[in-house]
């Protein structure tokens, strides 16, 4: 249920290590603030494009991710509009568009568990300090509880959609929330039988 | 026992942040058409339950996790580039916001539940949270500090409500399950 955004093929981009297109966005991201201009913009742009090419990504992959983004792009546009002009409104928000897809870019062509892993072994060059095997631990959690959640907030809103209750905020997320702690006891309660510290 | 406690109580509440920010139709029809999820209820009731520190811990793991990826931001965003928009602000706020309402509902610990979690969730999760989510906007959408104010502005009605269900939650949990409320550990 916990879904990542990977889309399946093989490519040179999808190939690339996590680390490797971490720092090409950064870089890009970095070196489109630091030059402003539509020069910068138009050349990662280009760039972009080639990425998307490259990794076999259509116009709806694209589109997808800018979706999430277009009300407040529409509101920056609106009010640099009104301050500036069409120009600088324009080169402001295709900015964002480019970075926006520069990091789709990244996220579409690589598993979350990737990313994870990579979390997992670089603590292992972490100083003594940290708690790695709690970091790692609380990670997993993580990603088990989120679907398990998902599940105890349906069943809440379902009950409460029989009482007609369903739009009420406090009467779904009350319950879901003492559900909730109740899991978390168990679970600790699991983990320290299992004397994990 | 506390130590491991601590650890789940962190993942859980990561959990339900990320959870609350991805649920459709739990979006508040509020602020002419803009997407309000609650995703920041979520932050304030890290900070208001488990206290400041692992409030905070709760928050950074759910930002790691999203950027490494997992789109839990409402709108299923996710991935590093969300650091780099223009609500970059806010995701480097939610954590010190977090941290703020635990200290605040520490300093509030002899108050009666309720009021105490209410203040701590406007301070924190509105009055600190803001404070980084409108610089961060401004920076980078090249606003004045008033536009972004004023674009942020719509969100507040929203916030507020927020902030009010957090200290009704704040209150039953403290009746259901009052061990469960850490910042009053």
């Amino acid at each position: 249920m916990l879904t990542d955004l990977y889309v399946f093929a093989d490519s040179p981009v999808h190939r690339a290590r996590p680390v490797v297109k971490i720092a090409a966005l950064v870089v890009l991201c970095t070196s489109l603030f630091v030059c402003e201009g539509w020069t910068a913009v138009t050349v990662a742009g280009v760039l972009v494009f080639t990425g998307f090419a490259l990794a076999g990504l259509g116009p709806r992959h694209a589109i997808v991710s800018v979706r999430p983004a277009l009300w407040i792009l529409a509101a920056i546009f609106a009010v640099q509009l009104y301050m500036t002009d069409v120009v600088f409104a324009g080169f402001i928000v295709a900015r964002f568009v480019v970075l926006i897809l520069a990091a789709a870019l990244v996220t579409l062509t690589t598993r979350t568990s990737e990313f994870v892993d990579g979390i997992l072994s670089a603590l292992r060059f972490a100083p003594a300090w940290v708690p790695k095997a709690q970091i790692a631990l609380a990670v997993s959690l993580f990603l088990r509880f989120v679907p398990l959640v998902r599940t105890a907030l349906d069943d809440v809103r379902e009950a409460q959609r029989a009482r007609g209750l369903d739009r009420n905020i406090k009467a779904i997320l009350v319950p879901l929330v003492v559900r909730i702690l109740k899991t978390a006891d168990e679970v600790s309660q699991a983990i320290y039988a299992r004397s994990f510290d | 026992m506390t130590g491991d406690r601590s650890l789940v109580y962190i993942a859980i509440f990561a959990a339900i942040i990320g959870a609350l920010g991805v649920v459709p139709g739990l979006t508040l029809p509020l602020g002419g058409g803009v997407p309000i999820t609650l995703q920041s209820l979520g932050i304030m009731l890290a900070g208001v339950v488990l206290g400041p520190v692992r409030g905070a811990a709760a928050v950074l793991l759910f930002l790691v996790l999203v950027a490494v990826g997992i789109p839990l931001l409402p709108g299923g965003r996710g991935g590093p580039g969300v650091f780099l928009g223009p609500s970059a602000g806010f995701l480097i706020g939610f954590p010190i916001a977090a941290f703020a309402c635990g200290v605040v509902m520490r300093l509030l610990r002899h108050s009666a539940v309720f009021p105490a979690s209410l203040a701590a969730a406007i301070i924190g999760g509105i009055g600190v949270l803001y404070s980084f989510g409108i610089p961060g906007l401004a920076v980078f959408a090249d606003l004045s500090m008033q536009k972004a104010a004023f674009l942020s502005l719509v969100y507040l009605p929203g916030d507020l409500i927020k902030a009010f269900g957090v200290a009704v939650i704040a209150e039953a949990i403290s009746r259901g399950r009052p061990d469960a409320l850490m910042s009053r550990l």
